[in-house]
């Protein structure tokens, strides 16, 4: 037998390892290959469904699809400006949270997606949204129509307290003069959408207000979904709520993401953070960042986003 | 203490207690990471004084480090549950949760040194200089200037702690054919020249350690993983 002698050896080890040591580029990042391991099955290649959309929280904030975009917004309520020239786009069936402190516009800002601001007296906006690329301000759009395609969800829930549980659901279906074809079906489809049907079905005829807090904004959610709208705005839906209700309203945002745009207004910081995949953080009227959420929560780019997330404020 | 100090004194949370929280852990780690150099120190000079007694000594000490890293994981626990951090706060919540492994790792490997320089000590006659005492100069070069890079919050001077982890790397592919020949012309130096190579596999393990303290750091300054991508200096992202 012809043995290497020893040294050689070593020398080739010392050299393999010098060669182990040159840089790797990141695409050649080891990583975990299954089908290589002994006595286990390869693992199941990522079907055509997977490949073909990227994840949500792969997409960077220039890669968004938008379903509204506010270009240049400005909002006032009277001489005092509110809303400093604000452009931002919002990602089509995902959930976008506006976070900031008190006073900062994000409501303001909620409440001209669907042109709500203007019906306070001496509110005034300048700039665009566009609504699947058309102005809701042009002078031919109907603010009504704008609102059944654009729903809102408020803070406090606030179902019509002389209406039963049914009538509540269809309520906005009955304002916007809607001729209801099925209604049975129409609150079931509702109250199902907000998981709330299971639980109320037996007392359809009783009072919206008979249902306990967390019930009560679930049905106003239904009461918006009814209208079958395209975008859900949602202004501090939870901050009357209990933790077990919150609970319940945000794994419905999770499941209505599958269906609606979504935009959510909070002082919850850690509700944005479970919700929302895209955030943007404003204050004093203007748009400070605006990114994945994950992004922000995790290393922010600006030093005012930082301080305000991390509690160093003011 | 750059970075300390800008969170210490400039950038206060409102919220005074959790500021006290996080102080405690920063104190914490760099009482741990005095401790760790300490005890490097101390199993590089056994080594070269032939000092059994300091050996025996500096592995009683390890038990600190353990209860040290205890002490650092509770806190870290603590603050996570409490008060959810984000941003920078919880880069330096999960990067220090990490360093405390990478750091007690350490203590564990000078008490592997120890031991095998007790054993190296029955054979009084083995070379103290040559290329051990210079793998451990620098890799404790680099475990010193990776926990200065974390107080200084100085991404830069860490990524030159990860870069310099081939130099080590290089004088441990060194001494090993050193040794291996060694042995092979006289045989009756294996037993000192395998506790020989040991100790220097130990060290060569710690600027790892080192090198990782330093990735944690980049992490924590700039947000960014430099984990696996090779030198620093050749990372584009960095």
């Amino acid at each position: 037998m012809n043995l290497e002698p020893l040294t050689s050896v070593a020398k080739k080890a010392a050299q393999k390892k010098a060669d182990n040591t040159e840089p790797m580029p990141p695409e050649t990042r080891p990583v975990h290959d299954g089908a290589k391991l002994e006595g286990m099955e390869p693992a199941a290649a990522p079907g055509p469904e997977i490949a073909s959309r990227p994840r949500w929280d792969e997409v960077s904030v220039s890669q968004i699809t938008p379903k509204m975009r506010a270009e240049g917004l400005h909002a006032s309520f009277g001489s005092s400006e509110v809303i400093k020239g604000i452009s931002l786009p919002i990602a089509e069936k995902l959930v976008t949270a506006i976070i900031g402190p008190s006073g900062c516009g994000k409501s303001t800002f909620l409440r001209c997606l669907n042109r709500m601001h203007e019906v306070v007296s001496g509110a005034t906006t300048k700039g665009k949204v566009l609504l699947d690329s058309q102005d809701i301000y042009d002078r031919d759009v109907d603010p009504v129509r704008v609102r059944g395609r654009v729903g809102m969800v408020f803070q406090k829930p606030n179902p019509f307290p002389t209406m039963s549980i049914r009538d509540n659901v269809l309520a906005g279906l009955r304002l916007n003069g809607v001729k209801l074809k099925d209604p049975d079906g129409q609150v079931e489809k509702a109250l199902r959408a907000v998981a709330l049907w299971d639980e109320v079905k037996d007392r359809l005829a009783k009072a919206g207000t008979s249902l306990s807090g967390g019930q009560q904004q679930r049905l106003c959610i239904a009461r918006a979904l009814a209208l079958e709208p395209e975008v859900l705005l949602m202004d501090e839906p939870c901050s009357a709520l209990d933790p077990i209700a919150t609970a319940r309203v945000e794994e419905l945002i999770h499941e209505l993401r599958e269906t609606y745009t979504i935009v959510i207004v909070t002082h919850n910081m850690q509700q944005a953070a479970r919700v929302a995949n895209f955030t943007a953080f404003f204050y004093l009227g203007q748009l400070v960042e605006y990114n994945r959420t994950q992004v922000i929560f995790t290393r922010p780019k600006e030093q005012r986003t930082e301080d305000y997330i991390t509690g160093r404020f003011g | 203490m750059a970075f300390l100090d800008i969170d210490m004194a400039d950038r206060r949370h409102t919220d005074r207690e959790y500021e006290n929280e996080l102080a405690q852990v920063r104190e914490r780690i760099l009482l741990m990471g005095a401790r760790v150099e300490e005890m490097m120190t101390a199993s590089r000079k056994c080594f070269v004084e032939r000092n059994a007694d300091l050996a025996k000594a500096t592995i009683r000490n390890d038990h600190q480090i353990d209860t040290l890293e205890i002490e650092i994981d509770e806190l870290c626990l603590q603050v996570l549950a409490r008060r959810q951090p984000v941003a920078s706060d919880l880069r330096f919540i999960t990067a220090t949760l990490k360093l405390v492994t990478d750091l007690e790792r350490i203590g564990d490997l000078c008490v592997n040194m120890c031991e095998r320089v007790q054993e190296l000590c029955e054979d009084p006659t083995y070379p103290t200089q040559g290329p051990i005492p210079r793998i451990g100069e620098a890799a404790q070069a680099m475990l010193h200037d990776a926990l200065d890079a974390f107080v200084a919050g100085d991404a830069t001077k860490a990524e030159q702690v990860v870069d310099r982890d081939n130099v080590v790397d290089a004088y441990y592919a060194q001494l090993f054919p050193e040794l291996v020949a060694h042995m092979m012309s006289d045989p009756t130096v294996v037993f000192r020249s395998t506790r020989m190579l040991s100790i220097g596999k130990y060290i060569e393990r710690i600027a790892d350690h080192a090198t990782n303290i330093g990735e944690l750091v980049v992490f924590m300054v700039r947000g960014l993983d430099v984990r696996h991508t090779g030198p620093a200096s050749n990372n584009p992202t960095a």
